[in-house]
């Protein structure tokens, strides 16, 4: 690379930006809050395809039964729609049945139920808090991984650009009240693996760049090394999105959220190993001294 | 590191070759002879039912420690231990005793204790009591004694579960144990688990019991099948248990739908002498405390063999019989977690995964010759032979393919360039100040393995995690992303590095761009 990019002189106003869209993703979340889906919140879901019907005409034989709040929307091609009914009591055994009943019984064409899933209270709630155990422990285990691997302030540094990764990432699925359901989770612990591999790439050259050049200090050091990196770091992100708009566009409507999100954190986690993790070594204070100690640790 | 020695190069080769063997199992019609492995198509694709259904034992508790009364009333009259105020409440029981440093020693011996055996496994008695008062105590099940009634419980409801699901006769289902209380089940190709759904939502506790004249102490009030109230004595005749065998059957009377029944030896005597008993009596047959009928006893049946009618359709006979074929469960069944998919819908999902595989991997496959001109043909080779790879280990794993992993693939597609472009920009870098093109390929090729490596360990590890805490369709995603991340490192480190030598070293000095 010829032209090398100041990419410091931009640390100060990029974390600003950063911090601004971290404190609304909080907010969002707080008071917005995710849009659960019944993987989390429990309920019923019905996916069905029929020709010559249309939603208000589903919705309306639902309202008849007095299942409280009812969802339904169309759903990819003509004629598929989502239906999704909010959990009442624990009388999932036999509500499947009685909503199928009635949908063949008073609307006159021929259904086919393409997908029913039904989620008790109980699973629901066990399924959101092994999902917020998954992805806090992945936060933890890299934690670690850096930590051993490299000094304490390069750990710290890229946990704080990961949870920064996950949190605008649920911010944003919070804005646009996208649902949140099991394949959300697995997007974002994907995410986290995404962003730090990102992350580490970037660190490992800066360590090395650190011990080359002990007159330089930690902004130009991170200059140099994310310049030195730049072209890998463009390439693998564009790869990763040509993969995930594969996905996001023919993969269907199943896969669509899961995509959405990967791309988002793809492209919040490349930004944020460059803009946050970077910026970090500065805050804390990492000096080629601080590789020192431990030399013989570093090079396997 | 680019010197390959030929054993090396052999096993490399060698590797390969074995797990493009076993991924071309999957592409085969027939069904192999020697070697009979496949991927999977998890229930996502396939088209299935999965149900999650959980054990109530409070019910079975309840019965458990009633059980215990009239024993432990037995022990303080034997040993003269005066007693009052004896009360159930739920899962325990309360006594006012005086004596009870007595009673303790009798209630925690282990001498052939058969009120309150001792449970060697987890070296604790089956029931322990406390002191509420100065003379009144509690009496409840220990920690183990619960744990012991819920996995003898959980263990017996699989089996009948089996049972049942066996006779509808559904292909290949999978039940499994998940957790202390719940049991899993998939259902291959099962278009609608309603019937499943019923068969397993009753207990199918069949009682014979007699109808009394009056409402005396000792009955219950059910309503019988054609609406009218009748008076049932307690006192069980006899249970489902002592049932051999139950068969649907046309009745030659009147051409209903009848189940008939076949008792074993003792129950035929139970039977025999309660129907010579009370001739012109009537007999309630109570399933899950309601009444399927209520016939006169005409005479004395001692042949074992009996019938049960009770307006049934023929498909509500069939399941009856069933139902007391496979016995009762122990604590009734609660669906709580229900996820179906239609054939059709799979094979959208098949369509739609495998065209956007395809589609994401000309993709990539185009940017990177682009990018890298002949060594995009490798890093090229080097994907192609990492997707039959992956696709060979899932064979040998026969590991479960679902939507979310193809999703891992096509994922895996993507980011595993990343490896040999690591590598690649890192040789462009040495080429600027190596002068020796085969020395700069080398540091290239060493200077990156350790950012190549902690990058794909991250990943890894998110991998391992998922598959840990994830559960069916995502689990699926984890499989297929976290081998696609060993076999990345394999292609890159092995073949990719392979091929590079060989068009390095069979180059002529300066013509090597990167």
């Amino acid at each position: 690379m010829v032209n090398k990019f100041n990419f410091s002189s931009k640390f100060k106003l990029a974390n600003i930006f950063s911090l601004i869209f971290f404190l609304i993703s909080i907010l969002f979340m707080l008071f917005k809050g995710l849009n659960y889906g019944i993987d989390f919140k429990g309920g019923t879901l019905i996916e069905l395809r029929a020709n010559n019907i249309n939603a208000s005409e589903i919705r309306s034989v639902l309202n008849s039964m007095d299942l409280g709040d009812v969802n339904v929307k169309k759903f990819g091609q003509e004629g598929d729609h989502l239906i999704k009914v909010e959990q009442k009591e624990n009388d999932g055994n036999k509500i499947i049945s009685q909503i199928k009943d009635n949908l063949s019984d008073s609307l006159n064409a021929e259904i086919n139920f393409r997908r029913v899933e039904n989620v008790g209270p109980k699973v629901s709630s066990e399924l959101l808090q092994s999902g917020i155990i998954a992805i806090s422990l992945s936060l933890i285990a890299m934690l670690f991984y850096i930590w051993i691997r490299f000094e304490w302030q390069f750990s710290m540094g890229s946990i704080i650009a990961l949870f920064h990764d996950v949190v605008i990432t649920l911010g944003i699925f919070s804005i646009l009240s996208l649902e949140i359901n099991l394949s959300i989770i697995a997007a974002v612990l994907t995410i986290v693996g995404y962003s730090m591999n990102d992350t580490v790439v970037i660190y490992d050259r800066i360590r090395e760049n650190l011990n080359k050049y002990n007159r330089l200090n930690i902004s130009e050091i991170a200059d140099l090394s994310i310049n030195d990196t730049l072209a890998r770091t463009i390439i693998t992100s564009v790869t990763t999105l040509l993969a995930l708009l594969s996905i996001f566009i023919l993969g269907g409507e199943i896969l669509r959220g899961f995509s959405f999100a990967m791309i988002l954190g793809v492209v919040i986690g490349t930004y944020s190993s460059i803009f946050v993790a970077s910026p970090m070594l500065k805050f804390f204070k990492v000096t080629y001294k601080t590789l020192e100690k431990e030399d013989e640790k570093i090079v396997p | 590191m680019l010197n390959f020695s030929k054993i090396n190069t052999f096993i490399i080769y060698l590797i390969l070759f074995i797990v493009s063997l076993f991924a071309s199992l999957n592409f085969q019609k027939k069904d192999n002879l020697y070697i009979d492995k496949k991927i999977n198509l998890g229930l996502d694709l396939q088209g299935g039912s999965y149900l999650l259904l959980e054990i109530n034992s409070d019910t079975l508790i309840q019965k458990k420690i009633q059980d215990k009364v009239i024993p432990i009333k037995r022990l303080f009259r034997e040993n003269n231990i005066n007693y009052s105020n004896f009360k159930i409440n739920k899962q325990s029981l309360f006594v006012n005793i005086r004596d009870i440093d007595k009673f303790d020693l009798l209630f925690k011996s282990r001498n052939n204790n058969l009120i309150n055996p001792y449970i060697d496994n987890y070296r604790s008695f089956e029931l322990e009591y406390k002191k509420i008062s100065n003379d009144q105590i509690e009496i409840a099940f220990s920690k183990f004694g619960l744990l012991t009634i819920n996995n003898s419980a959980l263990k017996q409801s699989i089996e009948i579960v089996r049972r049942r699901i066996d006779d509808v006769g559904t292909k290949e289902p999978t039940i499994l144990q998940r957790g202390e209380k719940r049991i899993l089940i998939e259902l291959p190709g099962l278009k609608d688990p309603e019937r499943i759904k019923n068969l397993l939502g009753k207990t199918a506790q069949l009682n014979f019991r007699l109808v009394s004249e009056n409402s005396e102490f000792g009955t219950d009030k059910l309503i019988s099948e054609n609406g009218e109230e009748l008076n049932v004595s307690k006192r069980i005749i006899m249970s489902g248990e002592s049932l051999i065998d139950a068969q649907p059957n046309i009745s030659n009377q009147n051409n209903e739908p009848t189940v008939s029944f076949t008792l074993d030896r003792l129950g035929a005597q139970k039977f025999g002498r309660a129907t010579t008993d009370n001739v012109g009596k009537r007999l309630a047959i109570v399933l899950d405390g309601e009444i399927v009928s209520a016939p006169s006893i005409n005479e004395a049946i001692t042949s074992g063999n009996g019938m049960i009618s009770g307006n049934f359709s023929f498909q509500e006979a069939t399941d009856l019989a069933l139902l007391l074929r496979s016995g009762a469960l122990p604590t009734p069944l609660l669906v709580v977690e229900e996820r179906t998919v239609g054939p059709d819908l799979g094979e959208d999902s098949i369509k739609s995964g495998t065209l956007s595989l395809i589609v994401g991997f000309i993709l990539v496959i185009l940017f990177m010759l682009y990018k890298y001109k002949i060594f995009g043909l490798i890093a090229n080779t080097a994907l192609i032979v990492n997707l039959l790879m992956l696709v060979g280990i899932l064979t040998i794993l026969e590991a479960t393919l679902t939507l979310p992993g193809i999703a891992g693939i096509i994922l895996t597609v993507g980011m595993a360039v990343d490896a040999n472009v690591l590598i690649f920009e890192r040789i462009r870098e040495e080429l600027k100040t190596e002068k020796s093109i085969i020395h700069a390929f080398d540091t290239g090729y060493a200077k990156a393995k350790i950012t190549v490596l902690d990058a794909n360990i991250t990943t890894l590890i998110a991998a391992i995690i998922l598959f840990s805490f994830g559960s069916g369709p995502v689990k699926g995603f984890a499989i297929t992303l976290g081998i696609g991340i060993i076999t990345t490192l394999f292609t890159a480190y092995f073949l990719a590095r392979h091929l590079t030598s060989l068009v390095v070293l069979n180059s002529k000095k300066n013509d090597i761009k990167i």
